[in-house]
């Protein structure tokens, strides 16, 4: 479990949360979006940080965990350092995709939607990245990797430090 | 920058950065957006901005980065100016040979450019390219030219001018009658009449109304939104804003979703730059018309796209539909009169307003005009975004501009409108494509997406693949969608896994019409299609499945299995060597066997197997042939497949 007090410079977690609540605190309908930037600082929806929001802008917290749960760019596991996608699109599916995400399952030894217990790698499928005439595709940190193959992807993967 | 406070003011602003542009100046263009960025297109923008640096070339040169132009397959694209040469596959290395010989010496590079496959040709141009010939592009062709990032491109093209005149010289119901006339029709799948909808938002009761341009493209396989929003964003502001004027809104929302940080960020850009020119905000060119647009991002839900269920996302709320018995242009987000459109429709608004009605309806079918745009992807030769009339035939489509399908295999199908339509077998492929001649095949148009499949498609897989993802997809809400769905899935999963069983099909059946008569949004309404349509056309692939155990096209897993063909092994180990679970025995010079207990399927063996042997081959309703004896495996150098 990562630590809520985070390190990261001299700001601990729980500060920047609120930081990005105030940003929001006196507009409507900005739950999705203030979540979607907590997720983006913290690389998930931290417990505490449902807590917080709720008292602070007097929302129930089953109807944050409600909306966090509802999203899948919103994650309440902690992520590893480097976050892989592999599209699950059609236009990837026709194109072998389901053989990608089988290599990669079998490389990290997890399943899609699982974290490596050294907190290295978390693996997600995406249902399009939009660039279908690239298939399959696969994402890492943002970086898109077109027209993978079994055995390379497994190399790509490899050279993530 | 001071804000433009009148038409003429726009005008003035137009003639001064038209006045700058040297049409003589040479110019490299490229193409910057997801797909190319993929390619790498950022080392080859690099390496040219080291060789001109190096050749003393800087500020002679003008580096332009642009959206997509749709022939994804090809990129990194580069266009040389003034003389308009298009180079495609362009690599990091090939960037000196440009600059020296296009850009300095007036030469071409023969091997950079377009070759037909059927004629083998070179072509220079974008016309002269099959890919683009039979296209109409009216949307896509300034995604060429701009910088998204530049207002003042846009402005050069004449953007804008539709809004000016639209907040200068008519009133809001003739804006309506225009498009009304133009016969528009919403891009986002349902086709519905956009007059009808911006009028009955128009007269509602209730304030404020709102307006919304639906960017949640989350049809897995379509991609023009994105093209659009990232390649020229400023055409679906101003598209926006005319509507936000003909239906009486100030106040819009643009729903991206967060998969595409690109588009995001071009469009805020946009709408910062529109501000600080006065042509967003308050008294808008001297009207004393006040609008403004806030983007919100989707956080990955493929529901959230249908139009009640992006409202109550955009209220941050469980984006979840609504029943429509009350229309969303009467109660949307928060009650209030919402008229809701998609991307390309807004993007087409501007043209409909510069050239007229009449030249709209010139485009296309009776009941469908103007051009539509289709991400064509799947096993076809061109792969990318095409634009063209409505009405052109599947098999132009395919064939003519998507270059046939991949290393020479067979046609199948062809699947449009995403996991709500259905699949379109050989006989229909001279069907006209538009919004209601699909929808007689059993399909829909959808947002655009067109995937082809070849004979190595598994149509049961297929149905299979989108029951899933709707399944994964569906909110829950009702019964419905939420269990029949599951079921349907239930009996798919069997099917393919080599346990289908007699009355599958006919209960698949059943259950995909229940759900479609009692689901009550679009999602579960319109889940059917995958399963009904390859049933239709395609009921001997699920009776193989069932029946025989065997899957035609060699893709279902459990019903597969991997061989080496010891007659054809040349014992090269590559296959030994990439097995990830070392299912592989052999050695250089002794054939290789599957040890098919710990194969796991992943047909890594298959990939790798070199063309000229293919003795790697699937296997599917018939016993894998036992291993050769020991003593046979071994073959003399230079000697292919076994002794004997």
């Amino acid at each position: 479990m990562l630590s809520i007090e985070g390190t990261d410079g001299n700001m601990s977690s729980m500060d920047r949360v609120d930081k990005i609540i105030d940003k929001y605190e006196c507009e409507t309908g900005v739950l999705i979006q203030l979540l979607l930037e907590i997720q983006k600082t913290l690389n998930w929806i931290p417990p505490e940080a449902i807590i917080r929001i709720s008292k602070r802008l007097k929302i129930p917290v089953s109807e944050i965990y409600r909306v966090a749960s509802f999203y899948t760019a919103l994650s309440l596991k902690p992520r590893g350092r480097h976050v892989v996608r592999v599209c699950a699109g059609t236009a990837c599916y026709v194109r072998g995709g389901p053989r990608i995400l089988d290599s990669v399952e079998r490389a990290l030894c997890i399943r899609a939607g699982e974290t490596t217990s050294d907190d290295k790698f978390t693996l997600e499928t995406v249902n399009c990245l939009g660039c279908c005439a690239l298939g399959p595709v696969v994402e890492i940190d943002g970086q898109y990797h077109g027209k993978q193959t079994s055995s390379n992807v497994v190399k790509l993967l490899a050279s993530y430090p | 920058m001071e804000k433009l406070k009148t038409p003429d003011d726009l005008e003035e602003l137009r003639k001064g950065i038209l006045a700058k542009k040297d049409p003589r100046r040479l110019a490299i263009t490229m193409c910057v957006s997801t797909g190319c960025e993929a390619l790498g297109v950022k080392e080859v923008i690099k390496a040219f901005k080291e060789e001109f640096q190096k050749r003393g070339l800087e500020g002679k040169v003008e580096i332009k980065e642009t959206g997509c132009i749709g022939f994804c397959e090809k990129g990194p694209r580069v266009v040389v100016y003034p003389e308009e040469i298009y180079y495609f596959k362009v690599k990091a290395t090939d960037v000196p040979e440009i600059v020296s010989k296009t850009l300095l010496g007036k030469e071409v590079v023969e091997r950079l450019l377009y070759t037909d496959v059927a004629t083998g040709e070179k072509e220079r141009r974008l016309s002269e390219i099959p890919f683009y010939k039979y296209q109409k592009r009216i949307l896509l062709d300034d995604n060429a030219k701009v910088d998204p990032k530049s207002i003042e491109d846009y402005l050069a093209l004449g953007g804008y001018s539709a809004l000016a005149k639209v907040l200068s010289q008519m009133t809001p119901e003739q804006v309506l009658e225009e498009v009304r006339k133009a016969n528009l029709r919403g891009r986002g799948g349902g086709g519905f009449p956009t007059f009808r909808k911006w009028e009955s938002t128009r007269k509602a009761s209730g304030e404020p109304k709102y307006v919304i341009v639906n960017c949640d493209e989350g049809d897995p396989g379509a991609f023009m939104n994105r093209a659009l929003m990232e390649g020229n964003p400023h055409s679906i502001l101003e598209g926006l804003i005319i509507g936000a004027f003909a239906i009486g809104s100030n106040e819009g929302f643009i729903y991206v979703r967060q998969e595409y940080p690109l588009a995001v960020e071009n469009m805020q850009l946009a709408i910062n730059q529109a501000e600080e020119y006065g042509l967003l905000g308050n008294n808008i060119l001297g009207s004393g018309f006040d609008f403004k647009v806030k983007i919100h991002k989707g956080a990955g839900a493929f529901v959230s796209g249908e139009s009640s269920a992006l409202m109550t996302a955009i209220e941050g709320k469980v984006g979840e539909p609504r029943p429509k018995y009350v229309h969303t242009s009467e109660k949307g987000v928060w009650d209030k009169p919402t008229a809701l459109n998609n991307v390309e429709t807004w993007a087409t608004v501007p043209l409909i307003i510069n050239k007229g009605a009449e030249w709209f309806r010139s485009i296309g079918t009776e009941g469908s005009k103007g051009t539509k745009i289709f991400a064509l992807a799947g096993k076809v030769n061109n792969t990318g975004l095409v634009e063209v009339p409505m009405g052109m035939t599947l098999r132009d489509i395919i064939v003519k501009i998507g270059g046939g399908i991949q290393n020479g295999k067979k046609f199948k199908a062809v699947q449009t409108g995403g996991p709500s339509g259905g699949v379109i077998p050989e006989q229909y492929l001279d069907s006209p494509v538009d919004f209601d001649e699909l929808v007689k095949l059993g399909s829909i148009m959808g947002s655009g997406g067109m995937i082809v499949m070849d004979e190595d498609t598994c149509m049961v897989d297929v149905a299979r693949y989108f029951v899933n993802f709707l399944c994964d997809e569906s909110c829950g809400k009702c019964v419905p969608c939420r269990e029949g769905l599951k079921q349907a899935r239930k009996i798919l999963d069997n099917i393919v896994s080599g346990n289908g069983k007699e009355g599958d099909i006919e209960k698949l059946t059943e259950i995909a019409e229940a759900t479609s008569a009692a689901s009550l949004c679009a999602l579960g309404q319109t889940s059917a299609n995958p399963m009904l349509t390859t049933i239709r056309y395609f009921k001997d692939e699920y009776e193989a499945h069932i029946k025989e155990k065997r899957c035609p096209a060699l893709v279902c897993k459990k019903l597969t299995s991997y061989y080496v063909n010891p007659a054809k092994c040349a014992a090269c180990t590559l296959c030994y060597r990439n097995c990830p679970v070392d299912a592989i025995e052999g050695e250089r010079g002794k054939i290789h066997v599957i040890d098919q207990a710990k194969c796991v399927k992943c047909g890594t063996c298959f990939e790798v197997c070199p063309p000229a042997f293919r003795a790697v081959q699937k296997l599917s309703g018939e016993p894998v042939p036992p291993p050769i004896p020991e003593e046979q495996r071994w073959i003399k150098k230079g000697q292919k497949g076994a002794a004997n």
